[in-house]
């Protein structure tokens, strides 16, 4: 591969970005009417994803899109209206759509836009001005290295079934007639590898990856390692017994453990009577050792940001401090419905989205033994890791707290992995898993997504298998 | 959206570089939806997206960009740039002719607003409001209700470099209801939804009170339920509960950009039996108006009817258009995308067992304990060691061949070839039920059938001892 690739962009261009998008909000927040606040999100993005398959590129995508979100309040009724265009005509045509479902919604009093509340944002600088220069070519050969080497990393893989490149660039302005001016620009690169290993008829699969600002710093002997030694070490699996038992979850798993507590930590959750947190604050939710704060702010964090989704400054929020619930998370509305304010906690899915809240950077604090994952199998000694969980979504319940999922993973015995086990299931509530941690590891990891990674250790649960 | 001739340019602007294959996806899709929570309509919101995405095949491989600016110079734009990834030479002569594709084609009327922005929006919040009301008045335990109405419609026009031109206009409309009881053992939730390739014409067929009284019975039910078993036990799927265990079991596994890459467990078994002969898998795009269902697939290959198992035998994979020309054969009409801004893959449409001879109740009765599926959630799958899971989320105990205690929600796992030999009972009362499936990042509708049927024994991952 030695093409270069242009990049397909119309309107405006990276770099004078924000300042470009900032100008279409201002325009289209000016269109407000007497009688009602307008929000305006705009944001623009570019991307680059490859694939690489047997030393060659599979597919490779370049592109560039744009688009508007724009809220309405009027008399305290809210309408939504987005486009996937900045198109002069169709900015006009979503404010009038936004306008028009206003008018249906049910008068609430707790409808409103975010309005400046004094908290400084921390700057954090997500954008890594290298990314934009460098070659596609230095992409592909990037991909295509990955690929190479998780092929060669052991006689044992069979196959590699992804090997991706990818990097993007998101750049958003929010203007609203209630005071709200601000806009953020963000880079991010990563790398993913899946493979797949084989022994006899049996295969296993393994998955790695390594992300970053940019294409600097992109790991591929990082993402190719762990997806291979997931794979290995899985061969020979059996369907375990079941058993109740201690857990103890990897990082990556963790991390989708606690991204599914945060649902329940949602204040608009709280308010509508759809979390088990509902009512408890001040109450022992958790075992002492559980500390669990939201950060945004710490530049580290894969979800660092300045702002909120309505423009807020984002900040630090302790949610349960020593296994006691302290706090929720709100944004302006759910705020105003429990009377309290928000804790610049709103996000929202890009342009098409309204806002809500949510977490964008939990971690949990480490226990005072500073364990890493060699450690927290030692000080179980006897039980199951869990390297991998399916049927997250169909298996556990935020609202009643019902935990079921699949997994896999090894065996623990005298305190390091033992054999590996398969098609088994692991059962809790996430009401008793908070109440039985046994330990927190210091190996934080930041992971892409809304939480750090941190190996878990859980009494208690339920093993099904045969 | 598009006129022929600017098609015709761009995909030779695509080849200018070399490559065997281009392809110009184009799009306008509208949405909107309402959502009524906590009693009050809080949101109604509308959308719309229009682009193309342009795909250039060189070798093995594939260049991909898109673009929200349907002008021809935007398209060409695009065009080079997914043209990069040919290597340069021998190109510069390419011309392409499109013609239109047979009966496929529908009518392009340059866009539009969504079914439901073309009713009115006060009929919307009036069903919304009676869901609301019915679920309320389902029981005084019933603390929460939300429900949501959402309607699409997505113009599509595909032309390639082989001369293909489609259209399809696809509108699709759905309903849910969610519910929260509440009683001394906590909260539980219920979850019931319509959906069909229709209109707003989807309520002459749906009545929203039903759904609700479905999501609320769900949530009530649930408060007196009692953790679900652990272990492995015979299992009993209500007609209809969601054959969505086919669609992890299986279905997922015949796709054939796993197979190409020998990532499925079925890779290699075409003709041998794979499940137990009361097992006939069909997938269909074509079937009335189901949530699967189109006239054209995102590549422009009609919609088709393909028997992936007949009998227990396994007979085919799906294709998409990459795979099967790999394989010298045409693709099966399975080449779908989420949006202008993805690449197509293999996914399946309306995938469903055929309904075999007995009696439902008498299944149940046959079944001395086990488990009683009444409605399945989600699932997943591994396809490459055939692992799968999907939860439960209304199930009852079997005691002496009858349905007694409900049971919390819990997942169900097994593995795909093992669990398809293991179905020892189809009863005749089919029903299919609509789902979102994700891969790779992307969603789609499909749709899932199946009738009452009996696995011998799966294990389910209660919290019970």
């Amino acid at each position: 591969m030695s093409a270069a690739v242009a990049t397909d962009r119309s309107g405006t261009t990276t770099g004078e970005g924000t300042d470009a998008l900032l100008a279409v909000a201002d325009r289209v927040a000016g269109w407000a009417r007497t009688g009602e606040d307008v929000e305006v999100y705009v944001a623009r993005g570019d991307e680059t994803d490859i694939r690489a398959y047997a030393g060659e590129v599979e597919s490779l995508t370049s592109a560039t899109s744009a688009g508007i979100g724009i809220r309405v309040v009027v008399d305290h009724r809210l309408g939504f209206a987005w486009a996937g265009s900045l198109d002069e005509s169709v900015l006009q045509e979503t404010l009038a759509e936004a306008r028009d479902n206003a008018t249906f919604a049910t008068p609430d009093e707790h409808v409103q836009l975010a309005v400046p509340d004094g908290v400084a944002a921390v700057p954090v600088d997500l954008w890594d001005d290298g990314l934009a220069s460098v070659p596609t070519t230095d992409k592909v050969a990037l991909a295509v290295a990955l690929e190479a080497r998780a092929r060669a990393a052991d006689p044992r893989i069979r196959q590699v079934d992804h090997a991706d490149y990818g990097d993007g660039s998101v750049e958003v302005a929010l203007v609203s007639t209630t005071g709200i001016r601000s806009s953020s620009r963000k880079t991010s690169g990563y790398l993913s590898v899946s493979v797949i290993a084989g022994e006899g008829d049996a295969s296993q699969t393994g998955g790695g990856f390594s992300v970053g600002r940019g294409f600097d710093g992109l790991d591929p002997d990082r993402a190719t390692d762990d997806a291979v030694s997931r794979a290995v070490r899985m061969l020979g699996a059996t369907k375990g017994p079941s058993a109740r038992t201690t857990v103890v979850f990897d990082r990556r798993v963790a991390s989708t453990l606690l991204s599914v507590v945060s649902s329940a930590l949602s204040g608009e959750a709280v308010a509508k009577g759809r979390s088990f947190f509902a009512g408890r604050i001040g109450e022992q939710v958790g075992d002492a050792g559980l500390t669990l704060v939201d950060d945004p702010t710490d530049p580290r964090v894969y979800g660092a940001a300045s702002y909120d989704a309505e423009g807020l400054a984002c900040r630090r929020n302790v949610l349960i401090d020593a296994g006691v619930l302290r706090a929720f998370l709100y944004d302006t509305v759910s705020a105003s419905r429990s009377g309290v304010t928000s804790t610049g906690s709103a996000v929202r899915g890009g342009f098409s989205g309204t806002p809500g809240p949510g977490c964008r950077a939990l971690t949990l604090a480490p226990g005072p033994e500073g364990y890493d994952e060699d450690g927290v199998l030692a000080a179980v000694g006897e039980g199951l890791f869990v390297q991998s969980m399916t049927g997250v979504h169909s298996g556990v319940n935020p609202i009643s707290g019902d935990f079921s999922v699949g997994a896999e993973g090894l065996m623990i015995r005298g305190g390091r992995l033992a054999e590996p086990v398969r098609e088994i299931t692991v059962a809790s509530t996430l009401q008793r898993i908070l109440q039985s941690l046994m330990a927190v590891g210091a190996d934080v990891e930041w992971l892409p997504g809304i939480a750090a990674g941190q190996t878990l250790a859980v009494g208690d649960m339920q093993i099904g298998g045969l | 959206m598009i006129e022929s001739p600017v098609l015709e340019r761009v995909l030779s602007e695509a080849l200018r570089h070399g490559g065997n294959f281009a392809e110009v996806f184009a799009e306008d899709r509208s949405t909107s939806s309402a959502l009524l929570d906590d009693g009050r309509v809080e949101e109604l919101s509308s959308g719309r997206e229009r682009g193309a995405g342009i795909r250039v095949v060189s070798g093995e491989t594939t260049g991909f960009a898109h673009t929200a600016d349907l002008t021809e110079s935007g398209l060409l734009r695009a065009a080079e740039a997914a043209s990069a990834v040919a290597r340069s030479g021998d190109g510069g002569t390419a011309t392409v002719t499109v013609r239109p594709l047979g009966n496929a084609g529908g009518p392009d009327d340059g866009g539009g607003p969504s079914p439901l922005a073309r009713a009115s929006k006060g009929d919307t919040l009036e069903l919304l409001r009676r869901a609301d009301e019915a679920a309320r008045d389902s029981g005084d335990s019933i603390s929460q209700v939300q429900a949501g109405c959402g309607s699409s419609r997505r113009q599509v026009l595909i032309a390639n470099s082989e001369g293909l031109l489609a259209r399809d206009d696809q509108a699709r409309t759905r309903f849910s209801v969610s519910c929260v009881a509440t009683g001394d053992t906590g909260l539980q939730t219920g979850f019931e939804s319509a959906a069909r390739t229709l209109g707003f014409e989807l309520f002459d067929e749906v009545s929203v009170e039903e759904l609700a009284q479905l999501a609320s019975r769900r949530a009530l039910s649930k408060l007196s339920a009692r953790p679900a078993p652990s272990g492995e036990l015979p299992v009993v799927l209500a007609g209809g509960s969601g054959g969505i265990l086919f669609h992890e079991a299986c279905g997922h596994g015949l796709e054939a950009d796993h197979i190409v890459k020998d990532a499925s467990v079925y890779t290699g078994m075409v003709g041998q039996q794979v499940a137990s002969p009361l097992v006939t898998l069909v997938d269909d795009g074509t079937v009335g108006s189901e949530w699967g269902t189109f006239a054209v697939d995102d590549e422009g290959r009609p919609a088709q009817r393909n028997v992936l198992i007949d009998k227990g035998i396994l007979t085919d994979y799906l294709w998409d258009y990459l795979r099967a020309r790999k394989e010298g054969r045409v693709s099966s009409g399975n080449g779908r995308r989420q949006t202008y801004q993805h690449l197509p893959m293999v996914r399946m449409t309306n995938t469903f067992l055929l309904p075999g001879n007995e009696d439902a109740d008498e299944i149940v009765a046959q079944t001395p304990n086990g488990v009683y599926v009444a409605k399945l959630g989600g699932g997943q799958v591994n396809t490459t060691t055939g692992d799968f899971v999907f939860g439960t989320t209304e199930a009852y105990l079997i005691e002496g061949g009858k349905i007694t205690e409900p049971l919390r929600d819990a997942n169900l796992i097994g593995n795909g070839p093992e669990i398809l030999k293991r179905i020892d009972a189809v009863a005749t009362d089919f029903a299919m039920t609509p789902g979102t499936c994700g891969k790779d990042g992307q969603s789609v509708p499909v749709g899932c059938g199946q009738a009452t049927m009996r696995l011998t024994g799966v294990t389910i991952g209660g919290t019970a001892e």
